[in-house]
């Protein structure tokens, strides 16, 4: 009965039903979303989000001193408002449109000069931008380090293949968020309490603990694709290449690597995307990136919905750019 | 020439195997050779060993007066001066004919790029595949694809050429014209090492032809002593198997 029914369609109309299924069911499960938070009660503020891509701040100068002005010289842009008080005197330089006071004017401690909105970056844009940044140097020292892992790994030399075995087994079988910890609190005190024993004037920051983290984390998986991307290159070419009389360098670099890099970049991409996701775990030590920013907004906002919401689509925005990116970079090699 | 002296190989992997089992023998220059013997005699192995591919375990080679079993010796030199040609052609996939001509010429020999391309489009002229110069390996069929591989190897100006079964594994009206282009080249007078099975290209070209069997060489001698009045059983044989 029922198929008989399916051939009477053709095959346009049954595509299209089924599309037409897919979007009712899309809009099902969030309709359902909004109707179990109205049964709690919730209220949503979605109006209240922009504020976390972008805000205005008030920007204020007050007076240090008590007297009169004395002069407001307009320079262009800028003003120069002094204040004459009693044995004392002051000057400040603020911008000349959103100037408060005029000559004469009488002036107490604490009392608004000047005051102009300034536009500033949200916070969640702030936490975007961290994630971006931790991701995009992890991306890149990892994929350094895991391409000398990768061939330390198929090297024959003892020292080199032991070492890129210790490092990827290391990684590969302890979690993420225990890394972290150990290079924040573990390494990160050390090196720290080394530089200053030693008279260093800086110490590293913690972020940059983070991205080693993840720069290590990466490198371990890119190394085990690096090496069996180089050894799914047929033998020949590396034979072909040295018979010419190409040295090791030369012939990884100009035969082998180009040809494997065609067969890296897929699972390279689906790494470099779990990183960025993984970033999400530098929220422990303290790195205020996406993650732990949203944390910050619904615990000063309570808008834990919207704003867990928001998150994920930034994710979203990230690491679909990304394999955007990395899908045109393999069509053009 | 070539100078090999009580070379021995061994391989373990997937099983114990005496590969070379004191193997000597000197080829002058401007010689022909051509080793012939059953699969798994060792034949490919000796040449692998001519420029290191395959190191011997014990014993000398000597290319032109230099030991290259030596750890002192730069073997990129060496291999530079030795053209190899493989049985599975081995191009570089992704560079074109040309560039697989020329990619060993400007980074090992560091001609510039205009004098390698010259040099290359003179000897793809030479094999007969000049119109291809654009085309990538897989677009080429496997005789012209051997064609390349032999043009890339005398793009380094060598003074000897390996040739490791370069006609097994073509179609056989693409045999042909790669014979020809050996044949081209052994006139010139080019010290000639080859592997393979085509006894029409011993019988005409070789100077001399080696046999072998278990990892050594059984016999030798020129082309009519060895075709018409082979002195081994083991060589009647095998003449009697394939010819």
């Amino acid at each position: 009965m029922e198929s008989s029914n399916v051939r009477r369609f053709n095959k346009q109309a049954a595509y299209y039903m089924w599309a037409g299924v897919f979007f009712l069911l899309v809009f099902a499960v969030l309709l359902g979303i909004y109707y179990s938070t109205k049964q709690i009660d919730y209220v949503w503020g979605w109006s209240r989000i922009p504020q976390y891509f972008m805000y205005d701040e008030m920007v204020e100068t007050r007076s240090e001193i008590g007297g009169t002005v004395d002069s407001v010289l307009v320079h262009g842009q800028k003003a120069v408002i002094r204040i004459k008080g009693k044995g004392e005197e002051g000057s400040y330089t603020v911008p000349a449109r959103s100037i408060r006071v005029s000559e004469g004017d009488m002036i107490f401690v604490g009392d608004v000069l000047e005051a102009h909105k300034e536009r500033q970056w949200g916070l969640l844009l702030v936490g975007l931008w961290i994630t971006l940044k931790v991701s995009v140097i992890a991306v890149i020292l990892g994929i350094l380090l895991g391409i000398l892992t990768g061939l330390a790994r198929i090297s024959s030399n003892p020292v080199l293949k032991w070492s890129s075995i210790t490092y990827i087994e290391l990684i590969r079988g302890s979690p993420l968020l225990v890394q972290i910890f150990i290079w924040y609190f573990v390494l990160g005190t050390l090196i720290n309490k080394l530089l200053e024993k030693n008279g260093f004037e800086f110490l590293i920051p913690g972020l940059w603990f983070g991205i080693a983290a993840l720069a290590c984390f990466a490198g371990a998986y890119v190394a085990e694709i690096v090496r069996a991307g180089i050894q799914s290159i047929h033998r020949g070419q590396t034979e072909a290449a040295r018979s010419l009389g190409m040295t090791y360098v030369q012939c990884m670099g100009y035969v082998i690597l180009p040809q494997a890099m065609r067969r890296i970049l897929p699972p390279l991409a689906g790494q470099f995307i779990s990183l960025i996701k993984d970033s999400s775990l530098l929220g422990a030590i303290a790195i205020r990136e996406l993650t732990k920013a949203t944390r910050e907004g619904v615990s000063s906002s309570f808008m834990t919905f919207e704003l867990w919401f928001v998150c994920a689509i930034l994710y979203l925005v990230l690491t679909f750019s990304l394999s955007m990116i990395l899908q045109y970079v393999e069509r053009r090699i | 020439m070539i100078d090999v002296r009580n070379i021995y190989k061994t391989f373990f992997v997937p099983h114990e195997v005496r590969a070379l089992v004191d193997v000597s023998n000197k080829i002058e220059a401007g010689e022909v050779v051509v080793v012939i013997g059953p699969s798994g005699s060792g034949k490919s192995t000796l040449l692998r060993c001519l420029n290191r591919l395959e190191t011997a375990e014990t014993g000398h080679i000597y290319i032109d007066g230099i030991d290259i079993l030596n750890s002192k010796t730069d073997i990129n030199k060496i291999r530079a001066e030795v053209g190899m040609v493989f049985q599975s052609f081995n191009l570089f996939p992704h560079k074109t004919v040309l560039n697989n001509v020329t990619l060993a010429q400007r980074i090992v020999r560091k001609r510039r790029k205009e004098e390698a391309a010259e040099r290359a489009m003179k000897l793809l002229d030479k094999v007969g595949i000049q119109d291809k110069a654009n085309a990538y390996p897989d677009q080429l069929s496997g005789g012209q694809q051997q064609r390349v591989a032999i043009a890339r190897a005398l793009a380094m100006d060598p003074k000897i050429m390996l040739f490791d079964e370069p006609t097994s594994a073509l179609d056989p009206e693409m045999i042909g014209e790669v014979l020809d282009a050996m044949k081209t080249l052994a006139k010139e007078g080019m010290t000639m090492v080859v592997v393979t099975h085509e006894m029409g290209f011993a019988r005409e070209v070789a100077d001399r032809v080696i046999f072998m069997d278990h990892g050594a060489i059984v016999e030798q001698g020129t082309p009519e002593h060895f075709f018409t009045e082979p002195s081994h059983e083991r060589t009647k044989l095998f003449l009697s198997q394939i010819l």
